[in-house]
């Protein structure tokens, strides 16, 4: 990125302009600062206080913050952590699966090329175009009840796992990726006498790691932050995710609890894409994009 | 392998490929082509998942177009999209371009900021903003505007305000995403081209309106569809915030399937054949859009 675009240089240095440009970005950094991180410093505020005083007065919850304790209470009366650890499960489970797969699809369409590549591109493509609503409940019936054979996925981890995994936009950045490895590379690999898998280890994995944490981490984040399908595959107490187990422990906990609750649920994708900033800013648009 | 013959050797690296490529073959295969399959017929049949389903031709459609609760849906849905697009359209696109003029080594403070949003988990939001819309006056939201002597709103608790409110939380948890598309976009604008401008004695803001916007109309096109797209198939927001209500004020046409397939009458014939409407409607609705839009097409 550089700085040319809609203003030149010499705009930029005209003092004018200069302040013009200064105090719109100033309102627009402050009206960012307060949409974005404004009500997550709430929520973290609400759950220091008093659960009378932030029912009665909710914007002097910044004044209150004393009581730590409901971060104590959070994981006492609550199974929250076993949501937590299931959560990480099911981010982690949905990363490799869909890692696996894009990688399995990339390797073969961009790099081994068999005269079927381009009808398995178009195959895994397409579904990018049909909306989800046509197949989520028939995709239930099939996790319930694998072609009829009675076998069942639900209140197992694969049924969000494997799910994850038919994600065809992690197969379009894999493969975009893996067709710019230039062509002798892996032909000097080949001449060495290597396999396609020894060539997938040692040549194409350590170049494609960039992508593939790339992918990893937005299947992880977008794991954390699904419902609805999760709501109707782990129902099992045992089993579920903390976004499944909210709704309810909203009912059956002290407020100021619960958003303590809120925040800890919030806090994992929150410091992975703080960390990881710089390589989720360049693709996540583009994935979220096709994806919601 | 220098000893194998062409067809051989070609016929080995399809073996190793079709290995390979089994993983993507056999996930997208269970859980994505014989789904939408399985929708499709099912939209067909009517089960009860003791004998083998009956074949009722359009009789699950015939039953979900006469559902008195499909106009609400409808209409709502139709309600929502509107707002989504009139208030999710502009305010990316104009954030986009007033970010696009930061320097560039700020610009992820910005973006970061603007992306926040899409990262916290949509359950948290949801639970936090439903907080914030009590309608007492010591609600959140409410004890915010009532020094500017607004309110206090009713919000979720009033037909007329509740998908206005809901569109707000959704637009609040979208935007940063177009904002990083539009970003993209128009760092990809040739820097040619607002020199030119210059030379022609164009002004700041009829650059942004004869440049930057023509440049973009392509990603904007595609956005405006892809939201349009998106919006029509909203769920969790109306789904946690009102369950629909009041009065079916928020139901949205993915909550009335989720009602016909898990709401204890497990009509699953109804729901996919009102999944596949609403799918041929989407499709229906592309092509016109992109027919129409042809002439502003690159």
């Amino acid at each position: 990125m550089s700085d040319a675009g809609i203003l030149t240089p010499a705009e930029r240095r005209r003092p004018a302009t200069a302040i013009g440009l200064a105090v719109v970005h100033g309102a627009v950094l402050l009206g960012l600062a307060i949409a974005g991180l404004g009500p997550l410093l709430w929520l973290v505020a609400a759950s220091l206080g008093n659960t009378q005083d932030v029912l009665r007065d909710p914007l002097g919850v910044f004044t209150r913050m004393t009581e730590w304790q409901h971060y104590v209470d959070a994981f006492r009366g609550v199974d929250t952590a076993r949501l937590l650890l299931n959560t990480v499960l099911v981010a982690g489970g949905s990363a490799i699966v869909t890692v696996v797969v894009a990688l399995s699809a990339g390797y073969v369409i961009a790099i081994m090329r068999p005269r079927w590549a381009p009808a398995l591109s178009g195959a895994v493509l397409a579904t990018i175009f049909l909306p989800a609503v046509v197949s989520l409940v028939p995709l239930y019936l099939t996790v319930v009840d694998m072609f009829g054979t009675g076998l069942s996925l639900q209140n197992t981890f694969w049924a969000v796992w494997l799910p994850a995994g038919a994600n065809a936009f992690a197969v379009v950045l894999v493969t975009g990726f893996l067709r710019a490895i230039p062509r002798e590379l892996i032909e000097a690999a080949q001449i060495d006498g290597a396999g396609p898998l020894r060539t997938m280890w040692s040549v194409v994995l350590p170049l494609a790691r960039p992508i593939l944490g790339v992918v990893a981490l937005l299947a992880a984040i977008g794991a954390w932050k699904d419902y609805l399908w999760p709501s109707l595959v782990l129902t099992d107490p045992l089993l579920r995710p903390i976004s499944v187990a909210l709704p309810a422990l909203e009912r059956t906990n002290d407020l100021a609890t619960f958003f303590a609750i809120l925040v800890v649920a919030s806090i994992v994708p929150i410091v992975l894409f703080v960390v990881f900033q710089r390589p989720l800013l360049a693709n996540a648009g583009l994935s979220a994009g096709i994806k919601d | 392998m220098s000893a194998l013959s062409p067809g051989r050797r070609r016929r080995r690296v399809n073996t190793a490929a079709l290995l390979i490529a089994l993983p993507t073959i056999l996930v997208f295969a269970v859980f994505s082509w014989w789904p939408i399959l399985l929708g499709a017929t099912m939209s067909l049949q009517r089960t009860n998942f003791v004998g083998p389903a009956d074949w009722v031709g359009l009789d699950n459609f015939v039953y979900v177009l006469s559902d008195p609760q499909l106009q609400h849906a409808v209409v709502n849905t139709l309600w929502f999209t509107a707002l989504a697009v009139l208030f999710g359209f502009p305010l990316p696109l104009m954030l986009a371009v007033v970010i696009s003029t930061v320097r560039a080594r700020s610009r992820g403070l910005y973006a970061g900021l603007a992306y926040l949003p899409v990262i916290v988990p949509p359950v948290v939001a949801i639970l936090l903003w439903r907080f914030a819309y009590d309608p007492s006056p010591t609600g959140l939201f409410n004890a915010m505007l009532a020094p500017l002597g607004i309110g206090p709103l009713p919000w979720l608790n009033d037909a007329a305000i509740a998908m206005p409110s809901i569109v707000l939380q959704a637009t609040w948890a979208a935007a940063g995403t177009s904002v990083l598309i539009y970003l993209a976009a128009l760092t990809a604008v040739r820097p040619e081209l607002y020199e030119a401008a210059v030379l022609d004695g164009a002004g700041i803001w009829s650059r942004i309106w004869h440049v930057t916007l023509p440049q973009m109309r392509t990603i904007i096109l595609v956005m405006i569809l892809l939201q349009l797209i998106g919006a029509a198939q909203v769920f969790t927001e109306p789904f946690l915030m009102t369950s629909g209500g009041p009065q079916n004020a928020t139901l949205t046409i993915l909550l009335l399937m989720y009602r016909y397939a898990f709401g204890g009458a497990a009509d699953y014939g109804a729901a996919t054949a009102l999944g596949v409407l609403l799918a041929l409607v989407l499709a229906l609705l592309s092509a016109v859009y992109l027919r129409l839009t042809r002439r502003w097409q690159e």
